[in-house]
């Protein structure tokens, strides 16, 4: 059997991923985190009299913490298994990509363990975040020539 | 490809991970609770398994020889295990087609006059494999449906010239095939075409059908693999007794598509088939996915290899 012939077979009998429920899954609690944090912000600037810019930190600093927290415990990689990228994109899924790695290299040494595996999933996000950073503001230099 | 005249299987060790109840083994000698086994890391549970299932055989006299696999790196566990038994060790990788890659080694070990019995033992974690081939253990990456799941455990099989109920009477090594596919999620589909090759391959060497098999028993296709694998059979005209995979029948509901790792075949086979007296020429086809992670980045296709082992199990 050829290459192509083989491609079609296995194309048949594997089973298809539910996109469309995975995205409605990752919308609702994407929203839900969306949703809280604008609450905690609320609380943050009416009850505590922060600046808005204050209140984002910390909400950031709230959820980066949770995130650590359960990863730490065990139970976030159980919870972003169901939920997928509505864990995985907000910042959520960078703290507990880098929590993780920790944890998994941790018995590996500081430098060679720990330090050199750190950033082992987060990088890519740092990285191009930057780089997309960067050609974002070149385009926005030059619209607003 | 060999034939044998006098090679038995005098015992097996069997240790289950942390799912145990969950399997459809029926028998087996120790499970373990806590994915840690009471160790620092995952890695030294690992070991921790290789060391029992040793020390067991080690218990009345020392076997010949030592083969070992695993899939930890460059073999770690095994390498561990083995350290302080002073048994002549070979370690064998061939990812999961290990099982009987190490069960025709020693066989044909056996043939030499200095050597009177051999022990292989296998392991796998879930964890430790997660941590070599996919994701961070807790970062609990999304599975898709066609992906299979490490299993944990570990086995040891020793094999002797004294006759017993199960004999060894031939066997194949299988060659390296290209599956054309660059997912290693789905690793049914990579290793499906190679256990149709070393099947054929073996009816062909042995001179034989497949209806003089009681049992034809695949390592590891998971439930998407076995489909391909029946597919491609009715493509080429073979039909099949009886067939199982141990890779879609390890578990009693399967996540996804079903358990993988080198101790999934001898761990299903030893604990399960081998109990159903109905099957007494039994064909074991360890499908073995032959991939790295610097391969699957690098977007090469991935090759897998199956070896072929035939027992007789005698009332």
């Amino acid at each position: 059997m050829n290459r192509q012939e083989y491609l079609k077979v296995v194309d048949k009998l594997t089973p298809k991923e539910n996109t469309g429920k995975d995205a409605l899954n990752a919308f609702l609690l994407g929203g839900t985190i969306g949703f809280l944090g604008e609450g905690i912000k609320m609380i943050l600037t009416s009850c505590y009299h922060l600046t808005v810019d204050d209140a984002i930190s910390w909400v950031l600093i709230i959820f980066i913490f949770l995130a650590c927290l359960l990863t730490s415990l065990g139970t976030f990689d159980n919870i972003v298994s169901k939920f997928k990228c509505g864990l995985i994109i907000p910042i959520t899924g960078f703290a507990h990509s880098i929590m993780s790695c920790a944890l998994d290299y941790k018995k590996d040494g500081l430098i060679t363990g720990i330090g050199a595996n750190f950033f082992k999933l987060a990088g890519c996000v740092l990285l191009y975040g930057t780089i997309s950073g960067f050609i974002f503001g070149i385009i926005k230099v030059i619209i607003n020539v | 490809m060999f034939n044998y005249k006098n090679v038995y299987i005098e015992e097996w060790f069997s240790i289950v991970g942390p799912k145990a109840k969950e399997t459809n083994l029926k028998k087996y000698n120790l499970s373990i609770n806590d994915y840690y086994f009471n160790e620092s890391t995952f890695e030294k549970a690992e070991v921790k398994m290789q060391k029992i299932i040793l020390n067991y055989f080690n218990r009345n006299s020392k076997p010949s020889v030592l083969v070992a696999s695993d899939l930890m790196d460059q073999m770690t566990s095994s390498a561990i295990g083995a350290k302080n038994v002073s048994i002549p060790y070979l370690g064998l990788y061939n990812a999961c087609a290990s099982s009987v890659s190490g069960l025709i080694t020693i066989a044909n070990m056996l043939s030499f006059k200095n050597i009177k019995d051999g022990l292989f033992i296998t392991s796998s974690h879930n964890l430790t494999a997660g941590k070599q081939f996919r994701f961070p253990t807790e970062y609990g990456a999304p599975v898709p449906k066609r992906s299979t799941i490490t299993a944990t455990g570990a086995i040891g099989i020793k094999l002797t010239k004294k006759e017993t109920k199960y004999k060894i009477v031939s066997s194949t090594l299988g060659m390296v095939t290209d599956s054309y596919i660059k997912d290693a999620y789905n690793m049914g589909a990579v290793m499906a075409p190679s256990a149709v090759r070393t099947l054929i391959d073996h009816l062909k060497n042995q001179n034989k059908s497949p209806e003089d098999y009681d049992l034809v028993i695949t390592g590891d296709l998971g439930e998407v693999g076995k489909k391909i694998f029946l597919e491609l059979l009715k493509k080429e005209n073979i039909k099949l007794k009886n067939y199982e995979d141990a890779g879609a029948n390890f578990y009693q509901k399967n996540e996804a598509s079903g358990a993988s790792g080198p101790a999934v075949l001898p761990l299903y086979f030893f604990n399960n088939t081998i109990y159903n007296k109905k099957y007494k020429r039994i064909l074991l086809l360890a499908t073995g996915s032959l991939h790295s992670p610097l391969l699957v980045n690098q977007k090469e296709s991935i090759p897998a290899v199956t070896h072929a082992i035939e027992i007789e199990v005698s009332k």
